[in-house]
């Protein structure tokens, strides 16, 4: 195990030289008071320059991402993010701007943003976007904000929102923090939304329903048509959260599908690095009749120029300082422009296809959360039988460290027993989905003949099972020198 | 030891507890096992009213964070501070000292749309989640 850097330290140790000091000295207190300076000197590691970088290095070969191994985890779409990606953005007529140039002479950032604008509303049959939200929750929140100003228009905010019990957690926590009440409409055994049990929520006091399509079992709402009639007819909305967008791209699109606001997740759907701190991107496209509502600036072109445009009496206002995490909105834009849309239709078949056959080389060691029917891009398996065994979820996806990948989502969604949730994404190979599948019913069989190597798991990385209780319980986040 | 036949249970599995007009608020055991280790609760605060269905408490374990319903309507009149500062109550004594609130009860009535413990044990049977 790796020592902290602290315990490494040894007193008076130096990874540095200043020249010496060519200004006349100056004691701290005669320019900072007394009352800001602390009074203990900071317990700040002590090391050389090459036992620093050594500690950094052991760490960071311990990291595991996209680009070491497989990365099962459903409905977070870990696809590989293509080299060419980090290139581009890394450009430096991208990473010299400042936010604060004046238009005229960002002319080239401002069409590649407007550019990504105008892709993403092909794709998902909108009018307009925003790109932003820094991530798919603040794009929740944009989106909700929106709602509210629509209906506010109106003449009243409405109090509800209509959240299918298989959703996303930072559904019912974005409508709260909207200042929404929450009200859960059920799965049907089938495990899409209950169309009697929606009916039966909707009024005049909802102002939204947000749905997940495909949903989080990995289940195309096939009635969403239906659902877009029900909730339009008592005046509200319908929100896409796109988080499972890569089963849709370029195959349908949820304009069409009669959603009236959406949020997409470039760090998901469009390639850009996701899991190691992103940062990510939230966009947020909504139809014609939400538009004034979208936050300031919008960009516009007028004559073969971008601009910054601010006029808009109806808008929600800023929702983020300038305009979004541009560096990861360029590695999607080059994303989009790399595949074209075939190229984006084909990732999404790959996608759904690399799922039907995970699913299919599990389901007979493994149960599936609900009836055997088609997937899109992802599905879930219950680990309800495994558990009589004396073997949860938890277990069986800490094994899985051991043989080298990443565990899948597991106990979501809520409305699954033990559930272990897997989405392979269209770039994985047939080896790799092979030998991942192989691991699995490799640990369904152990699970049956030695329970404890599962329980006991992981035994061969660098940590072995953390007590997350404990840790939850009693949080401790601060190193301490022994002693002290 | 508390008498699990004088307790009412709702589908969200919750329990009430009558003692006069004092309705005390926990989760089952079947909850707490099945939410596995407590390790943090929001308790509502006294004086706040509270609907019956209506979201009350909040409890968080390793697996997700849930919310807790009141079975009845009425006024928080008692907090168990105990659970806030000991969550783990909620796994090791569900029905007694990890309970969660009070309510003064507003309209005794509603009680009877409760389930018993025989009506919850076999709603549990058939595959509530």
């Amino acid at each position: 195990m790796e020592k902290l850097i602290f315990e490494i330290s040894s007193p008076g140790r130096k990874g540095y030289s200043l020249p010496n000091l060519d200004v006349p000295d100056a004691d701290i207190k005669s320019f900072i008071p007394q009352e800001y300076l602390r009074k203990d000197e900071p317990d700040l590691p002590e090391v050389s320059e090459l036992d620093c970088v050594r500690h950094f290095t052991r760490l960071s070969q311990l990291n595991y991402s996209i680009d070491t191994n497989f990365y099962p985890l459903g409905s977070c779409t870990m696809k590989y993010n293509p080299k060419i990606n980090e290139k581009m953005a890394g450009l430096p007529q991208f990473t010299g701007l400042h936010p604060y140039q004046p238009d005229t002479s960002v002319q080239g950032m401002l069409e590649v943003l407007y550019e990504t604008e105008q892709a993403l509303c092909k794709i998902c049959g909108m009018d307009a976007f925003t790109l932003q939200p820094a991530a798919g929750a603040h794009g929740e929140l944009t989106g909700m904000l929106i709602v509210r100003a629509y209906h506010t228009s109106k003449g009243n905010p409405r109090k509800k929102v209509v959240i299918p019990d298989s959703a996303h957690g930072t559904n019912p926590a974005s409508a709260a923090l909207c200042g929404y009440e929450v009200v859960t409409v059920r799965s049907d055994k089938a495990g899409r939304i209950d169309l009697e049990a929606l009916k039966s929520v909707m009024s005049d006091e909802v102002a939204v329903l947000m749905l997940t399509n495909p949903n989080t079992l990995g289940l195309f709402e096939k009635n969403v048509k239906e659902i877009a009639d029900i909730v339009h007819k008592a005046g509200a909305l319908l929100y896409l959260d796109g988080a499972n967008l890569n089963a849709l791209l370029g195959v349908a699109r949820p304009g069409d599908m009669g959603f009236d606001v959406c949020h997409v997740n470039l760090h998901k759907t469009f390639s850009t690095p996701h899991g190691g701190g992103g940062p990510g991107s939230g966009p947020v496209g909504v139809k014609a009749i939400l538009a004034d509502f979208l936050p300031i600036p919008r960009i516009k072109q007028k004559r073969s120029k971008f601009l910054f445009d601010y006029d808009a009496k109806r808008s929600i206002g800023r929702v983020r300082a300038f305009y979004g995490n541009t560096g990861v909105i360029i590695r999607a834009y080059c994303y989009m422009k790399l595949l074209g849309s075939d190229g984006l239709k084909d990732a999404t078949f790959e996608a759904v296809l690399n799922a039907n056959y995970l699913k299919t080389k599990l389901k007979n060691d493994y149960r599936l959360a609900v009836a055997d029917e088609p997937c899109m891009h992802e599905f879930v398996l219950t680990g309800k039988d495994k558990k009589e065994l004396g073997v949860k979820t938890l277990d069986i996806a800490k094994r899985l460290l051991d043989y080298g990948f990443y565990a899948p989502t597991v106990y979501f969604p809520l409305i699954v027993e033990e559930a272990i949730m897997i989405e392979p994404t269209e770039t994985e190979s047939k080896e790799t989905l092979d030998a991942f599948a192989e691991t699995m019913i490799k640990i369904a069989a152990e699970a049956k003949s030695n329970a404890s190597l599962l329980t006991g798991a992981p035994h061969i990385t660098p940590v072995r099972r953390l007590d997350e209780v404990l840790a939850a319980r009693e949080l401790n986040l601060r190193w301490k020198r022994p002693g002290a | 030891m508390v008498d699990l036949d004088k307790l009412r249970f709702t589908k969200t599995h919750e329990w009430l507890r009558v003692e006069g007009n004092t309705g005390y608020v926990g989760i089952t055991d079947h909850a707490q096992k099945e939410i596995t280790d407590v390790v943090f609760v929001e308790l509502p605060k006294i004086g706040k009213e509270v609907a019956k269905a209506g979201e009350a408490a909040v409890v968080e374990s390793v697996k997700a964070a849930f919310s807790i319903y009141a079975p009845v309507s009425g006024k928080v009149v008692k907090a168990n501070d105990a659970v806030e500062k000991d969550p783990s109550l909620v796994n090791k004594s569900p029905y007694e000292e990890g309970w969660f609130f009070a309510i003064e009860i507003k309209d005794k009535s509603e009680i009877d749309s409760l389930m018993t413990q025989k009506d919850y044990l076999e709603f549990i049977k058939t595959g509530a989640h």
